[in-house]
């Protein structure tokens, strides 16, 4: 049997190679028609493992730089927000969290480091799991809540089923649309336009991003998450950049609306708040975290414990942490290999940077696909 | 000692990837592998090849855990006699002398159990026409050992030993199945992954299959994809051979729900463990030949070529995906189900 003919194969039509090829010229046409080299950047690691999966990067012109911003939810907790985590657990506050934050480091600690050092850390898949486990124990259990709307949405929506009393959020949530703002306006980036995350669009509506749009002049394009959503989002996007003409084109129409999914919405609204805060390596992003209101103040972490963090202030950076550019990386103005520690002293065994922690990171990503070199004339 | 080791054993050391790899390299390669006429330990090919007389006296040896024991597909019992005589077959000895079973077993582990196992060795003994000549038994004390370690030994004679290392720019590579169906019906059954769909082991004594491929002639390289998956395989092959491999992802047999598992937990296929299939190499003009051949084994119906060497990107695996293309990393450790 040959893949190709398996039924349940063919019903994967975003997997079409005959319409990738013709997808690939169109891209190419738009490049060419630019003529000179042009960056655009997409905000979501899951569109990056999609490019490196299917090695789109090889299909790319040569001219156009597309690159992975702040996409990535673990990446951009800030130190100080995993330090917080690291404390309540030495605390003896019995911490939930999703895998991926084990690893991440904090000034002197991670999670995983203070397991090692016996405080309690559960692994969850979601945060219904995290209220679960609360319900089956007696202790306090602090769901660790990372992750951008499209997770914030689920936290909110526990949060307003009344979880047990010994439940609580310690909420380093973030905002997509405010750090756009900030990657646009830095000057050393050169992005002249957007590929939207089309699962965070089904949320917010993809009406969301049209201020961005006009206060910047750019183009912004809602895309889904199979190669084919990719290359005909990205053949969109770099028309718009070589026609000059902003505005926000939806790619994902089969999931996302201009309105989005308001009670979804509705619930993030009410539970969250916005506020201004740090994102990792990056910058201060206004509005950019998302905290719990003050009717939820017995749920919120911060404010039910008093988390110490005192403890940390006496410590520098490890020296290998101040050579990591990680947040260079996510603001588009380095690449993983311009990174000395890359795949040398960091490696998702040993990360140093958070980058490399996450399956979303990445460089994580591209040490996962063995880096990217220039695949593009390679025949048998 | 390599620093690159670290201070202790982890299980990423018995995966069957990079750090297996340097495991056996900087500890066993290092201190014990000595000059022989033939295929030795340096090699750390499939197993050894001793010259007698006219003949090469085939040897391999594999040890043999799996959680969990029963599996769709196979069990313990099934893989350690499919191991041992794939590895025979994978240096050209198709049919096997003898061969030894060594039964560690933990105390209080029940005889029902142990029976079915040896059942299921007889059965796929007799399908490879293989026969246990000897063996071996140890019982440790509860807790020393997880349940059954079991090791089997094998010996065969050939008079052509098929290498690692002879692939060139232009060989083409055939694989003689689905890619994929071992690891992640292992997976599923460990984690307990509620997966619909028939996710079955691949367990199962190949050297018929490649008894016909080496009639057919042309034949210049074999490897089972086992621990590390076909990733690891192409890779060792073409660091031995000093080639690039070129892989055109269209053409890899991989049942559909193996598929569907892989995307769902983000696992590659590639990265899997197969335990019924081979990966052979063979020179141009005799692809489709050595093909028609194992196509008329039951076991390899589904076999198709799948690459082509290449004369640059030395020891490198690059994949066409149809969409582009991209390097295969080989994997560093046990690949794991994906966490959000």
């Amino acid at each position: 049997m040959q893949p190709g003919n398996d039924p349940r194969v063919r019903e994967l039509k975003f997997r079409d190679p005959e319409r990738a090829r013709r997808l690939t010229a169109a891209l190419r046409q738009a490049a060419e028609d630019i003529g000179r080299p042009a960056s655009v950047m997409h905000v979501c690691g899951s569109h990056e493992q999609a490019i490196a999966r299917f090695g789109l990067r090889a299909a790319f012109p040569t001219s156009l730089n597309v690159i992975m911003g702040p996409g990535c939810p673990v990446c951009i907790t800030d130190v100080p927000e995993v330090d917080e985590g690291v404390a309540l657990a030495l605390q003896g506050v019995r911490i939930a969290t999703y895998g991926d934050m084990l690893k991440v480091p904090g000034t002197v600690k991670s999670l995983a480091s203070a397991q090692a050092e016996g405080a309690r850390i559960d692994i969850v898949y979601s945060v219904a799991q995290a209220v679960q486990l609360a319900r089956s124990v007696s202790e306090e259990v602090c769901f660790f809540a990372t992750g951008f709307e499209t997770t914030a949405v689920a936290t909110a929506a526990e949060i307003l089923a009344g979880p047990p009393e010994n439940f609580s959020v310690l909420s380093a949530h973030k905002y997509i649309p405010p750090v756009m703002e900030i990657v646009a306006e830095m000057p050393e980036n050169k992005v002249e336009g957007f590929l939207a995350a089309g699962h965070a669009a089904s949320i917010t509506g993809w009406g969301v991003f049209e201020p961005f749009a006009a206060r910047h002049g750019l183009p912004v394009v809602v895309a889904g998450f199979e190669p084919l959503d990719i290359l005909a989002a990205l053949v969109k996007l770099v028309e718009l950049v070589r026609d000059g003409s902003p505005g926000v084109v939806n790619m994902f129409p089969r999931c996302v609306t201009k309105e989005g999914n308001l009670p979804a919405q509705e619930t993030l609204w009410k539970v969250f708040r916005p506020l201004g805060g740090r994102w990792r390596g990056i910058a201060h992003v206004p509005n950019g975290n998302l905290r719990l209101r003050d009717e939820f103040a017995h749920l919120d972490a911060r404010r039910r414990f008093r988390i110490d963090l005192a403890r940390f202030w006496d410590y520098a950076p490890a020296g290998l942490a101040q050579q990591c550019i990680c947040g260079d990386i996510m603001a588009g103005i380095n690449s993983p290999t311009g990174c000395a520690l890359y795949g040398k002293q960091c490696t998702p065994e040993n990360p140093v940077g958070a980058c490399m922690v996450s399956t979303e990171g990445t460089c994580r990503i591209w040490h996962q696909y063995g880096g990217v070199p220039n695949l593009r004339e390679v025949k048998a | 000692m390599n620093p690159l080791l670290g201070e202790r054993v982890a299980l990423k050391h018995g995966a069957g990837g990079r750090a297996m790899r340097m495991l056996i390299e900087s500890i066993f390669v290092e201190g014990l592998a000595a000059e022989v006429d033939g295929v030795g330990l340096a090699a750390m090919d499939d197993g050894a090849a001793l010259r007698v007389g006219e003949q090469w006296l085939i040897l391999t040896t594999d040890s043999h855990v799996v959680h969990p024991r029963f599996f769709p597909g196979g069990d313990i019992g099934r893989l350690s006699i499919s191991g041992t005589v794939n590895d025979l077959a994978m240096m050209g000895a198709t049919e096997p002398l003898g061969l030894t079973c060594a039964v560690v077993l933990e105390e209080g582990f029940p005889f029902s159990e142990l029976e079915r196992i040896r059942d299921s060795m007889k059965a796929a003994a007799a399908e490879a026409g293989a026969r246990v000549v000897t063996g071996d038994t140890k019982v440790m004390r509860k807790g020393e050992v997880d349940g059954i370690v079991l090791n089997t030994t094998g010996v065969a004679l050939t008079g052509t030993l098929v290498r690692d290392c002879d692939l060139r720019p232009g060989d083409r590579i055939i694989v003689s199945g689905s890619i994929g169906d071992h690891g992640f019906a292992v997976l599923a059954a460990r984690h307990g992954l509620d997966l619909q769909g028939d996710l079955r082991s691949d367990v199962a004594p190949v050297n018929g299959v490649v008894r016909l491929a080496l009639r057919a002639g042309g034949v210049v390289a074999l490897k089972d994809p086992t621990r590390g998956g076909l990733a690891s395989t192409l890779h060792e092959l073409a660091a031995k051979s000093g080639v690039g491999i070129l892989l055109e992802e269209g053409a890899i047999p991989i049942h559909g729900e193996v598929r569907a598992a892989s995307e769902l937990l983000g696992i590659d296929p590639l990265h899997v463990a197969n335990e019924g299939k081979a990966v052979i190499g063979v020179r141009p003009e005799s692809a489709e030949k050595v093909l028609g051949a194992i196509r008329e084994h039951p076991l390899g119906r589904e076999s198709a070529i799948v690459g082509t060497c290449l004369d640059d990107w030395k020891g490198k695996v690059i994949l066409d995906t149809g969409f582009g293309k991209r390097l295969v990393a080989e994997i560093e450790g046990e690949p794991m189900p994906r966490i959000c």
